[in-house]
């Protein structure tokens, strides 16, 4: 990909969590985020996809330095975000946005949705409160509210509507970027299409780029242009919705796809699906991280970490024997 | 034919609270037949789990169950007295809980734990159930030397539920109520349980109802399925015929708003929200969102009616009055 194809560009990002139980845990790390490379074109939707514990939040919060990176570059239009001070970063938080999983705990309880919403403005901008009030108007009616909406407080919302809230309160700083953390996983399956839908139109209508994090596949082949899936910290492979879907090459990304149960009863289930559970973080199996669980597992894996390589043009896999 | 094993009539459940009253479950019919897998599917506060605690009895305070019969091998639970509830609780019904943690003691290890129920059961000491506890581990692939001296806490979501379907099978109940399984649980992990439940259940021809919100699970697991929408059973038909042929508009729309792997057409998703209980809408519970809304919907409710053989609908637009 070419330099200004690029709007972020994430470099051998890390970050560990000391680990802070018991006595004998000093000097042990939960190795959350673990040399993860990444480069998301303008207006695309690049998703991660990975079980609980995989790492999704912690690097979607990483590259917003909401939480400091251990080590790693966050490359923003060309620039590095890493080496900024709280005061330049301001202007970067204003492109760069997040919206969390949780519509209930995210949404402050006892502030009325204009002040939710408005809040980003009266932070970043110095204009009047009668300004605010048009812009928070306009920009619920964006995400399909109305203006009575405004003078309500969040817990008269259903999960949908706050979910609503919460991409109006993102939008009105005219963001660029928006890291999306399980937006519609708290969501009742008949609402979370609306919502699915609602975040696509968005897009397309203010021009952004999403990092879009989930555990969930099916919303994955919906959404996505870019699929990069996470296990124990790392991404073990990284391509197009295609490369991801019809010819997934890492055993993992192809474990995770048989596990699905298809809402169909007439295609049965596979009965390949991986054994075992996924390890602790803190002492991430040696070589391959999914060598003790990967039906393909030989000697090599168990010792050597494997390289990521390209198997066909921007399909990455990081394993010793990809399938085909 | 098989006959029926569980069958619940007119069921209507309230819980009182300072909002007002909750009309959590009104007029529920359904049969589970002998070895039948039933599934109950339904979105948050549809009244799946009040449904599966009331075959329990386990509706407490503020709850009661107001009406209906739940006629379960020939007894009418509801007119069950609590001693006698008890033999059939973890005996004759068991129940799988989708917090496992929630219903393991915190301070005693899962060894322990599982020969306390066994023992309950057999009317023995725990001493000497020590292989049965051995043998119930084994039968949910855990080995038995290292698990059984853990603690709840050590367990990881996935051991946890294997404990507590080994516990829940070890009685070798009629009928098993599972209440969603594996919804906590990671999507590979889900898979391992619901192949074990698979195997275990089919060993041991237990009748299961299967309460869960993924139409995947259900679509992989059940050989039939009522849906559930506010309180109320809106559909119930084999699992290829409800699939293939949905006949309510709730369930034709919750079809069509799933995503699936490996289908890219647009979604559609059902405008609205889930009506609030306390102030459930009038006539049929869904008739504020449903595309097909007639008249009659916001004054009358549907009654529950075999439109083609086994295949039950609550809605208008089947209705005699309707040709
Ligand atoms: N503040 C923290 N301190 C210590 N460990 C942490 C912290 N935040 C996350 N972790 C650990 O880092 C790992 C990755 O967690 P993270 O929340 O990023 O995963 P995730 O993929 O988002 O999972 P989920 O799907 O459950 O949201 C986990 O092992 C988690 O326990
Ligand atoms: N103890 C209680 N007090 C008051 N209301 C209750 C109580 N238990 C359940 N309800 C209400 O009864 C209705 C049905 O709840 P139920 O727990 O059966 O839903 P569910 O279908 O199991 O949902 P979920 O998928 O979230 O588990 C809900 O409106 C709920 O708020
Ligand atoms: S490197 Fe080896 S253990 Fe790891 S995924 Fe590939 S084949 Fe499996
Ligand atoms: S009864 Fe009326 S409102 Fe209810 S589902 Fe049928 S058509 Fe729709
Ligand atoms: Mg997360
Ligand atoms: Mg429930």
């Amino acid at each position: 990909m070419k330099m200004d194809e690029i709007l972020i560009e994430i470099q051998n990002l890390k970050k560990y969590f000391p680990l802070k139980r018991g006595i004998f845990s000093k000097g042990l790390y939960v190795h959350a985020v673990d040399d993860v490379s990444i480069q998301i074109p303008p207006r695309r939707i690049f998703s991660i996809v990975g079980e609980s514990g995989s790492g999704k939040t912690t690097f979607g919060r990483t590259i917003l330095r909401l939480i400091e990176p251990t080590s790693g570059k966050i490359i923003y239009k060309g620039r590095n975000i890493m080496n900024l001070n709280q005061k330049e970063m301001m202007t970067f938080r204003k492109k760069m946005q997040i919206v969390f999983q949780d519509p209930y705990n995210s949404l402050h309880p006892r502030r009325l949705v204009k002040d939710i919403i408005g809040e980003g403005l009266s932070i970043h901008e110095k204009i009047s409160s009668g300004q605010i009030l048009e812009r928070v108007k306009e920009i619920l009616k964006k995400v399909g509210l109305n203006e009575d909406h405004m003078f309500r407080y969040p817990h008269e919302f259903s999960g949908g509507q706050r979910q609503r809230i919460a991409m109006a309160r993102a939008l009105i700083l005219n963001p660029e970027f928006i890291v999306l953390d399980e937006p519609t996983s708290a969501l009742d399956v008949s609402v979370q299409a609306t919502i699915v839908d609602l975040l696509i139109e968005l897009k397309n209508t203010f021009s952004l780029t999403y990092l879009f994090i989930t555990h969930n596949l099916a919303v994955v082949d919906y959404i996505s242009d870019f699929v990069a899936v996470m296990y124990l910290g790392q991404i073990v492979e990284m391509g197009s919705k295609d490369d991801i879907f019809n010819s997934p090459s890492h055993p993992y990304t192809y474990a995770l796809l048989s596990a699905i149960p298809d809402p169909d009863p007439k295609k049965k289930r596979s009965r390949t699906i991986p054994r075992g559970e996924i390890p602790s973080a803190v002492n991430p199996p040696e070589g391959c991280r999914f060598h003790p669980r990967c039906p393909y597992a030989k000697e090599i894996c168990k010792r050597s970490e494997p390289e990521i390589v390209e198997v066909s043009k921007g399909h990455l896999v990081k394993c010793h024997f990809p399938l085909r | 034919m098989n006959g029926a094993l569980l069958t619940v009539k007119n069921l209507k459940v309230v819980f009182h609270t300072y909002r007002g009253t909750v009309h959590a479950l009104d007029h529920v019919n359904f049969t589970v037949l002998k070895n039948e897998r039933f599934g109950i599917i339904g979105e948050t506060g549809c009244g799946k789990s009040v449904t599966s605690l009331a075959i329990m009895r386990l509706i407490e305070q503020p709850g009661e169950i107001v009406e209906g019969e739940i006629i379960f091998d020939g007894k009418d639970l509801v007119k069950t007295q609590e001693n006698a509830l008890n033999t059939i609780r973890g005996r004759e019904i068991s129940m799988i809980f989708q917090e496992p943690l929630s219903s393991l003691n915190p301070v005693m290890k899962v060894g322990f734990q599982i020969g306390e129920s066994i023992a309950r059961i057999k009317n023995t000491s725990i001493k000497a159930c020590k292989n049965d506890i051995a043998e119930v581990l084994r039968a949910v692939d855990l080995d038995p030397d290292r698990v059984a001296n853990l603690y709840p806490h050590e367990l990881s979501g996935g051991m946890a539920q294997r404990i507590m379907i080994a516990m829940a099978l070890s009685s070798k109940p009629k009928l098993l109520i599972a209440d969603e399984p594996t919804s906590a649980l990671d999507v590979t992990i889900q898979a391992q349980i619901m192949n074990l439940l698979d195997d275990l259940v089919s060993k041991m021809n237990n009748t299961v109802i299967l309460i869960t919100h993924d139409l995947g699970v259900a679509a992989q697991f059940c050989d039939k399925i009522m849906i559930m929408y506010a309180g109320t059973a809106v559909e119930q038909a084999k699992t290829e015929e409800l699939f293939a042929n949905p006949l309510h508009p709730y369930t034709k729309g919750l079809l069509k708003a799933i995503p699936r792997v490996g289908n890219r057409d647009r979604l559609t998703g059902i405008p609205g929200s889930v009506p609030d209980l306390v102030n459930p809408p009038s006539g049929c519970r869904f008739h504020p969102r449903c595309p097909n809304a007639m008249k009659i919907c916001s004054s009358q409710k549907p009654a529950l009616m075999e439109i083609n053989p086994g295949h039950l609908v609550a809605c208008h637009l089947y209705g005699d009055e309707n040709g």
